[in-house]
């Protein structure tokens, strides 16, 4: 199958990639009760499937991110996300596997959200769009690769709230799953993680300009309350190490402090920046939908209050990563995931990475991390017979 | 390949002379768990040349990465605290090799593993082997050896044990001894058939393969 990606236009919002509608003879059962379809999903993908399908690899994006992992991103024109890891010869090896990513679903890049148009009203859906659950996100996943022909990924991978999707991809579809590798996650959303996330809402329903999520109809975004949002969440991605590092207590373009309410301090103006350019690509609806979805996830509570129930009988194999200065997903919830695969006797590597970078590290050029993902994944494609095929 | 030949030798060279004895009790195709598995070279040993399905528990991070990295599946952890997150009869063998005298909790540890597993593959540095006790008696001085190769103020061995005393444990606890090997300082257990005392004397190690009664 040729994945040769459209040219990018920049009449299309969404960017390089496809979009596909999906759930038309069968809408997508929702967690909430209510039924989705059609709703559409948008998504890139990179290199090429082989004749047995049997090396595809599945990215799930993190909150903020989507399907832009490894091309130009359309609304920023910055490098996809993760090209530090997929691309011809890199980790995720564009040149052996068939890597797809997908906008999760009420994300704002072109999967069906609370962006998109209501074909009900003609408007957008704002907050009548559903509430929707990372299970819901998987399942809709699911029936894409239903729709591309694929029955089984060698491989599940992803960071986060993609993290999340991993768990979900080998606990409801254990069959489809060869591999997976959750990082930096958790099998529950904490309530420190929560209350983060609280926080963040506030801060949009907060700003006028919300208009109770029909900003559109106003013409107008709620562009302070998202960024406050951002500034937030975003201080839970780093560690105290890594602002020390980059700005100490340096400040901004003076010499010395001036005794008022401008922004004095590099780290100050860091955040502000962080804020304002988060409001130009994503939609402050999709990031409330979003940040509930993580809220509700809780893995043992589907599997009757006990983790290793959600994976027994599993034959994925399972590669955990963790960082030591993740504070938003400490290790210690990535050896809780541990201990219940050993509990459901799966076939589990759990590492630590050793660095300062806090949270976001998994995106970063981590080059333990890495050799380890190059591990696991050249061991996995050895016991799924994608070797002989190499040259 | 005409190259295959000396990458097998230079694999069959890198693994230490006792993790070799415990391979060659293993039987091919098994499920095993190697408890404190360094680097990594027993599994990657067995996973080549008897096709053995091997996890790991390492508690040094540095050691648990390189295993991954080696396509091994390894977890870090401790064989105190982290054998009870497995279920009963996981494994045909849980390997723990002269890691038992660093445990906490040795005889907790030992039950563990033959919950875990249908047989135990332990060994130990023998603390009565003729060396340490001329060391201590004449010398005075905590015995240093090839397997006990830290000052006392460093080492991690905290509750060493002889093969004496490790055989009545085995016998109050009714772990079955299938199998006893004592090795003498050089690694060599063909000289003679090390048996009884003359073990408890000139084996500077030992392995035991148990499983319970």
């Amino acid at each position: 199958m040729s994945a040769a990606l459209p040219p990018l236009s920049s009449h299309d919002p969404v960017g390089p990639g496809h979009r596909v509608t999906l759930g038309e003879t069968l809408p997508l059962k929702l967690d909430c009760g209510l039924d989705l379809g059609p709703y559409q999903i948008a998504y890139t993908t990179y290199g090429h499937l082989n004749a047995e399908k049997s090396n595809a690899i599945l990215i799930c994006h993190a909150l903020t991110m989507d399907q832009h992992v490894a091309n130009t991103h359309p609304v920023t024109g910055k490098p996809g996300w993760w090209l530090t890891a997929v691309g011809p010869g890199k980790i995720i090896d564009t040149d052996r596997f068939f890597v797809i990513c997908a906008n999760v679903l009420g994300g704002c890049m072109g999967s069906s959200g609370p962006a998109e148009t209501d074909p009900a009203t003609g408007k957008p859906y704002g907050l009548r769009f559903p509430v929707i659950t990372i299970r819901d996100m998987v399942n809709a996943q699911a029936m894409l690769l239903d729709h591309l022909g694929i029955h089984q990924l060698f491989c599940v991978i992803g960071g986060s709230m993609g993290g999340m999707q991993v768990l979900q991809w080998a606990a409801s579809y254990p069959e489809r799953v060869f591999s997976a590798i959750p990082i930096a996650c958790a099998a529950k959303h904490s309530a420190q993680n929560i209350a983060f996330h609280e926080v963040g809402r506030q801060a949009i329903y907060a700003d006028p300009q919300w208009h109770q999520g029909d900003y559109f109809d106003h013409d107008t975004i709620p562009r302070a309350g998202l960024a406050v949002a951002r500034m937030a969440a975003h201080i839970t991605y780093l560690s105290e190490a890594a602002l020390h590092r980059k700005f100490g207590r340096n400040l901004q373009n003076r010499e010395r402090i001036t005794y008022g309410f401008e922004t004095e301090f590099q780290v100050e103006s860091y955040l502000l920046h962080q804020g304002s350019s988060f409001v130009e690509r994503f939609d402050a609806n999709s990031y409330l939908y979003i940040t509930r979805a993580m809220d509700y996830f809780d893995l043992a509570a589907q599997a009757g209050g006990n983790l290793a129930n959600a994976f027994q009988g599993t034959k994925t194999r399972f590669c955990v990563v963790s960082f030591t200065s993740d504070w938003l997903f400490p290790t210690s919830e990535s050896k809780e995931i541990v201990r219940a695969l050993n509990a459901a006797a799966a076939n589990v590597s759990f590492v630590e990475i050793e660095t300062d970078k806090g949270h976001d590290a998994f995106l970063l050029d981590e080059p333990v991390m890495f050799a380890t993902l190059k591990g696991f994944l050249d061991g996995c494609a050895e016991q799924r017979g994608l070797n002989g095929s190499q040259t | 390949m005409t190259n295959s030949a000396p990458i097998k030798d230079v694999a069959h060279k890198d693994i230490r002379r006792d993790l070799l004895m415990i391979a060659e009790m293993v039987a091919p195709q098994s499920r095993l768990l190697d408890v404190g598995c360094g680097d990594g070279s027993l599994l990657e040993y067995l996973a080549h040349e008897k096709q053995v399905d091997g996890r790991g528990i390492e508690i040094r991070q540095s050691g648990v990465n390189a295993c991954v990295a080696r396509g091994l599946s390894v977890i870090q952890g401790d064989a105190d605290t982290d054998l009870p997150d497995y279920p009963d009869a996981a494994f045909d063998y849980v390997v723990l090799s002269l890691t038992l005298q660093a445990t906490r909790n040795p005889r907790k540890v030992l039950h563990e593993m033959l919950r875990i597993g249908r047989r135990a593959i332990v060994s130990f540095p023998n603390f009565a082997y003729w060396r340490v006790r001329l060391q201590l008696m004449f010398g005075g001085r905590m015995p240093m050896t090839a397997a006990l190769d830290d000052p006392w103020y460093e080492t991690q061995n905290i509750h060493l044990c002889t093969i004496q005393d490790f055989d009545e444990l085995c016998a109050r606890d009714g772990f079955i001894v299938e199998q006893r090997i004592a090795v003498d300082g050089h690694g060599n257990r063909n000289g003679w058939k090390l048996q009884g005392a003359a073990a408890n004397w000139f084996g500077a190690q030992a392995v035991y393969v148990l499983h319970r009664r």
